[in-house]
């Protein structure tokens, strides 16, 4: 696996405000290195949702960007708990656990996990209570 | 449709237009809701030419509409967004516009004028 572009971004517990800011940064960097735009589309979809469960159910975290030659892009999301008790449940449409701060922007609706893996080419979660890692692939031609 | 026909029909006033040349571009379904991950689940096909509708008001609407290459908003009930997130919408190419009217009836005006819902 050959990396052609490696970028990292942090996402910070309850920072609200900047919500989406790191998905827009991979959707820039996505843009500017020429990937489809109907495969940037889903990665940005991914992106947000897990950025946003990154800041609503856990304590931040950290994500990582990797594109490599042979035409994958990596995407981890890895956060520092406490983590999914239940990740069937998790990926159940519908399921949430959601604060009331989440859904007055417009999430928990416990659509976050199950959309993920929808648009995602591979997609798989570990989770304990030091954290939960997100890791998704997405292939640069659909 | 044309997006000026669009905001003409439920009686829209711009917040803000970022991208003129948009006013006459053509919208060919629309999509509403107040739930962010209902429209990123939903809209799949051509979101570049889906009208968002929504009554919510804040900045994931817009985060949202830029994930999706989305690039008309109408915010139902008269809201209006705080002057930084307009300002911050600058660079998506993204038209926003407000109508006075209730979510259903500016989704009952605009079918009823023949834009269909997303497929």
């Amino acid at each position: 696996m050959n990396t052609i572009l490696q970028k990292k971004f942090t996402v910070e517990r309850d920072d609200y405000a900047n919500a989406g800011m790191v998905s827009s940064a991979i959707k820039t960097t996505l843009r500017q290195v020429g990937v489809d735009p109907k495969v940037m589309r889903r990665i940005a979809v991914a992106s947000y949702e897990a950025e946003i469960n990154m800041i609503i159910h856990a304590y931040g975290g950290t994500v990582y960007l990797d594109v490599t030659e042979e035409g994958m892009i990596h995407l981890i999301f890895q956060d520092t708990g406490p983590g999914i008790p239940d990740i069937e449940k998790a990926l159940t449409p519908g399921w949430s656990t959601a604060s009331q701060k989440a859904r007055e922007l417009g999430f928990g609706a416990g659509m976050g996990l199950p959309n993920i893996r929808r648009v995602s080419d591979e997609f798989d979660i570990e989770s304990s209570p030091e954290g939960t890692s997100l890791y998704l692939t997405f292939r640069v031609e659909e | 449709m044309k997006a000026s026909d669009i905001a003409e029909a439920v009686h829209a006033k711009p917040l803000a237009i970022w991208n003129e040349s948009l006013l006459n571009k053509e919208y060919t379904a629309v999509f509403a809701t107040d739930l962010m991950s209902d429209a990123l689940a939903m809209i799949q096909e051509s979101p570049e030419d889906t009208v968002l509708v929504t009554g919510l008001c804040n900045a994931q609407v817009l985060r949202t509409a830029e994930m999706l290459d989305i690039k008309l908003i109408i915010f139902a009930r008269g809201k209006k967004l705080r002057q930084e997130d307009i300002d911050a919408a600058e660079g998506m190419d993204c038209n926003l516009f407000t109508t006075d009217y209730t979510l259903y009836e500016t989704c009952g005006r605009l079918y009823s004028k023949g834009i269909s819902a997303i497929s």
